[in-house]
């Protein structure tokens, strides 16, 4: 059974993260990373306005705070979001990568790490390619790979990288994605 | 056996090498992120596992140079945090004021934006000449950097956008000379401050500080190392004197919690209490 889902998101995001988000229940049983790239100023804005609009209660990760199921967790701007073995968050400010800090890839792969065959990852609109090494590390840990289908992606070439080079488990419009991560956690 | 049980033994014995032979303590970083940096390494270095790092630490200075040459970059910038420093300038620098001298702590400097940020901002309130700033970190290579105070010029135009956010009083420019690829802060602005090497993990206490800037260093290490670092700091300070920490930290579940008030919560200025 899945146990956390880790989304990266780019240009576009703000509008698939409002359709996606909203979709998930109250009680979802998984805990949601996103790391969606902002300006460096963008603070916590963006999590309070899903948090406004969703049933999940969404909110900024915090240093060290736990993953717990039924919450979703924005990254803070300025700082790569990474989980620890125990379950924690952990930040740095270690040099960008794909030019992004915070990094969809260093999210992916760390969370890799710790959740192996139990994560979902989420790769949605974006105009680079950050996401597609990490959900490759996903892959490969047994995790299972989704990808926003870019015909529906307002930038389709973070989409398009993850599918080029992953062999992706599945391929969602960005209107079912909600609804598919929801069916996805009730799977064992 | 498990394939990750195999690296985490890896990992641990790299650790142990570079502590064994060169006294770099790295056991007790927090580790999903210094683990990226020894893959890293593993990667550009063409190395087919992590453990072939170990022959390399022992046997090869100019490898592990390259290693801590990786650990010296951060990403960093001139008043980084705008707002913290408009902060420190409005509502910790009147009570600095009452000084006769100020002694303030840069504790994990890395590449030196930050102290030169801050000589700035006290030379423009007045307080430069009589403020001794000590910069320090326990990796050269960033030390080396700070001290040398030559940045690459296409950074200055956000330096100069956090400057005015900052409260800046007078233009950026007048702080720096410029060629065609770097840009050099005026040799002025280092006058009082003193680059030294220092390792939180395992040196002590140097003088009494009024304040101590340690931004985006704790989230580096593990809960144990926090509150040596912590508890260090707390000693350090004077009573009443002032603590600044990174925008996403805290002293929430450190040992040192009752020992501080927080003075500026929003941007994590706290302030040593009168006994603790």
């Amino acid at each position: 059974m899945y146990e956390a889902v880790v989304i990266g998101v780019s240009a576009g995001g703000l509008d698939a993260l409002s359709k996606i988000i909203p979709q998930l229940p109250e009680d979802y049983p998984l805990s949601v990373s996103v790391v969606q790239h902002t300006r460096k100023d963008m603070d916590d804005f963006l999590a309070n306005h899903l948090d406004g609009l969703s049933p999940i209660k969404v909110k900024e990760a915090e240093w060290q705070e736990s993953l717990k199921p039924g919450t979703v967790y924005i990254a803070p701007s300025g700082y790569h979001l990474l989980v620890e073995k125990d379950k924690t968050f952990a930040f740095s400010v270690d040099p960008p990568v794909n030019y992004a800090i915070p990094s969809i890839d260093v999210l992916f792969e760390s969370a890799a790490r710790v959740y192996g065959s139990k994560l979902i990852g989420v790769v949605l609109t974006g105009a680079n390619r950050d996401g597609t090494k990490g959900l490759k590390k996903i892959k490969e840990a047994g995790g299972l790979t989704v990808v926003q289908e870019p015909k529906t992606a307002a930038a389709t070439e973070m989409p398009r990288s993850a599918i080029t080079n992953v062999n992706v488990d599945r391929i969602v419009g960005l209107s079912e994605m909600g609804t598919c991560l929801t069916e996805l956690a009730k799977e064992h | 056996m498990d394939k990750s049980e195999i690296r985490e033994f890896e990992i641990r014995q790299v650790l142990e090498a570079i502590h064994f032979r060169y006294g770099y303590d790295f056991r007790n970083y927090a580790r999903a992120s210094l683990e990226r940096r020894i893959e890293n390494r593993v990667h550009q270095s063409n190395l087919k596992s992590i453990s072939e790092m170990i022959p390399l630490v022992l046997h090869d200075e100019d490898f592990f140079d390259l290693f801590l040459k990786d650990m010296s970059i951060t990403v960093t910038e001139m008043f980084r945090d705008p707002e913290v420093f408009k902060t420190i300038r409005e509502t910790v620098c009147p009570h600095l004021k009452t000084y006769p001298r100020i002694n303030i702590w840069h504790a994990g400097c890395a590449t030196g934006e930050e102290v030169y940020s801050m000589a700035i901002l006290l030379e423009e309130e007045g307080l430069l000449e009589k403020t001794r700033l000590y910069a320090t970190d326990y990796n050269n290579f960033s030390l080396n950097i700070a001290e040398r105070g030559i940045y690459p010029i296409d950074k200055i135009k956000g330096f100069t956008e956090n400057y005015l956010k900052s409260g800046g009083k007078s233009s950026f420019a007048d702080y720096y000379r410029t060629n065609h690829e770097s840009a050099k802060l005026n040799v002025a602005l280092k006058e009082n401050i003193v680059f030294a090497n220092h390792n939180l993990i395992k040196d002590g206490r140097f003088a009494q500080m009024h304040f101590i800037l340690c931004r985006n260093a704790l989230i580096y290490f593990d809960r144990k190392l926090q509150n040596r670092v912590l508890e260090l700091f707390r000693d350090s300070l004077i009573p009443r004197g002032f603590m600044v920490l990174g925008k996403k930290e805290t002293l929430k579940f450190t040992s040192v919690d009752s020992d501080f008030e927080s003075f500026e919560p929003k941007e994590k200025i706290y302030r040593r209490k009168l006994d603790v």
